[in-house]
């Protein structure tokens, strides 16, 4: 019983989030051993943000086919059912102690849980209107492009029917053309930046095949209407991303889509005292995607925004084994050796992970990392302190891709005095 | 397409290959039944581009409603890419649709659908409400 009297449920492994992350994370925990396991997931279904997604193109890395957002999540979903573990729907977690002391909140009230290891898997959420200060109203009409399309395709409502979309992520450029097919006429998508961050099989698949503008260095300036919506004022921008006087364009509309970025849902490893990371908005972790809490891990989505699913699976599958070797040694055994620290320089914003203990490293281990803008013909190095230990050509590198180098524990053990490597682009 | 030889002046489209994220600018020379391919740095952007330009093909995505499900709407696709210009055809098959749970993942819910050759199907299993 705790303090409050109520009881206290104990479980070896407690996932929190049955997206895309946690279920491939409870596969892979099975798969290593650990019996007791139990995801969490708020929503009524499992599967995350998948089941909105009923565009195609998910699932080549893994599956070797092009599948739909519902049919990636249902090949998860039915591992964990044939595991039968457990997914506890309809339930929020409102915080998670150092001692990994989980609470939660559901229709039948407030529980308790001790878990062994927890794996975060919370996925992120879209940067909001209010993030984003465009003057004007606040009238109906405006939502977000991730909103807008759970509320058409999983509840059935209906929109809008004259479309603007400012930002143009991934999600921006898929609801323009799901609106299209609806019936909606879509009259374009200002971009802030002189490039898209989405890519660009959506730029000519969902845009150009349905000749609609995309209007780079475009941005919104003033929302027009009381009420409801009645138009946006677009503008140009310059260099600095300042709209130009004078390039104030009038567009009608019933609807505004925001796509303007995905941030990681981090408020309960934040409350918990994990060390974040300024760039990511996730946790720092270790090779093991170890947060610094002890038997507290992370992935997919609340780790780092990523691009495709398949590394979500991959990443989540690593999160999955290292809470089973966890488990099984009752500690974390790595942490008995120096960490080395990982670096991001030259036009790279961040790495996943963070810091690695040489000792604790699987043969191979995929760092992944984001640059910072278009660039061709670069290298991508990696320096053990001072010496250039790799490097590799790419040809074209772009924030929204997801970019990765492969260290091996053989390598990195020969070289013992390591304290940094750096990953960083050069000519 | 353009199966026959003509004296009129070449057709050039221009493409983004998306084959991968390099994006190559693609040129596309249509000259009767000649279709040749510049801009492109691999294989796969010359099949792309010839694709794209004499027999272009998209996988048609949408929801339909559902009665008595424990989700207002059923995914939906068609099973394999159709040709880019049925999509809005396939979209009209899809808006009469109204199905009834439960609904199967992979369940036929119009073959041939407006004569692709190529099925409609349920991408969710929507289990009934009660």
């Amino acid at each position: 019983m705790s303090a409050n009297n109520l009881p206290i449920e104990k479980h070896e492994l407690v996932i929190v989030g049955g997206g895309p992350a946690g279920l491939a994370a409870a596969a892979s925990a099975r798969e290593s051993g650990v019996r007791d396991i139990l995801i969490i997931e708020r929503d009524s279904q499992p599967g995350g943000i998948l089941n909105q997604c009923i565009h195609n193109g998910f699932g080549l890395h893994t599956f070797g086919e092009e599948l739909t957002g519902p049919e990636y999540a249902a090949r998860y979903i039915r591992r964990v059912q044939e595991e039968n573990i457990p997914c506890r729907l309809g339930t929020i977690v409102t915080d998670i102690s150092r001692d990994r002391r989980i609470t939660c909140i559901s229709r039948e009230g407030v529980s308790l849980i001790d878990a062994g290891a927890v794996i975060l898997a919370m996925g992120c959420r879209e940067r909001p209107r209010g993030a984003l200060s465009i003057p004007g109203y606040r009238p109906a009409g405006i939502y977000t492009a991730g909103t807008a399309q759970r509320l058409m395709n999983i509840e059935g409502k209906k929109i809008g029917k004259e479309v603007v979309i400012l930002g143009s992520g991934d999600i921006g450029l898929i609801m323009a053309r799901r609106m299209t097919l609806e019936g909606a006429h879509v009259s374009a998508v200002a971009e802030l930046m002189s490039y898209s961050g989405g890519l660009k099989r959506n730029i000519v698949q969902c845009l150009q095949d349905y000749g609609i503008p995309l209007l780079l260095s475009h941005t919104v300036t003033n929302i027009h209407g009381r009420d409801h919506i009645e138009g946006v004022t677009i503008q140009e921008v310059d260099e600095h991303r300042s709209p130009i006087p004078g390039t104030e364009k009038y567009y009608p509309c019933d609807t505004l889509l925001l796509s303007c970025g995905l941030l990681p849902e981090n408020e309960l490893s934040r409350a918990a005292g994990i060390t974040m990371n300024r760039v990511t908005g996730g946790p720092d972790v270790d090779e093991s995607l170890s947060t610094d809490i002890p038997g507290v891990f992370a992935c997919g989505n609340v780790l780092h925004v990523h691009d495709l699913v398949d590394y979500v699976s991959e990443e989540a599958a690593r999160a999955g084994r290292s809470a089973a070797r966890f488990l099984s040694s009752g500690q974390d055994l790595e942490k008995d050796t120096a960490a080395v620290v990982l670096k991001a320089e030259g036009g790279v914003r961040y790495t996943v992970p963070q810091y690695i203990h040489p000792s604790g490293m699987d043969d191979k281990l995929t760092v992944r990392f984001r640059v910072d803008n278009n660039y061709r013909d670069r290298y991508v190095s990696v320096y053990f302190g001072s010496e250039r230990i790799s490097r590799q050509k790419k040809r074209v590198l772009a924030p929204g891709e997801m970019e990765q180098v492969v260290l091996t524990k053989e390598k990195l053990l020969s070289y013992p005095d390591t304290k940094e490597i750096t990953i960083k682009l050069e000519d | 397409m353009a199966a026959k030889k003509n004296n009129s002046t070449p057709e050039i489209v221009e493409l983004t290959c998306i084959q991968c994220p390099i994006g190559c600018q693609l040129k596309v020379t249509v000259d009767g039944s000649d279709v040749s391919v510049t801009g492109n740095t691999c294989p796969r952007g010359e099949i792309y581009g010839k694709q794209e330009v004499t027999s272009p093909v998209r996988t048609v995505t949408s929801t339909v409603p559902v009665d008595n499900g424990i989700i207002a709407r059923a995914p939906v696709r068609t099973a394999a890419p159709i040709p880019k210009q049925s999509i809005m055809d396939v979209m009209e098959a899809v808006h009469s649709l109204k199905l009834t749970a439960p609904v199967t993942l992979g369940e036929v819910l119009i073959s041939n659908v407006a004569g692709t050759g190529s099925d409609l199907i349920a991408t969710r299993d929507i289990p009934a409400a009660s």
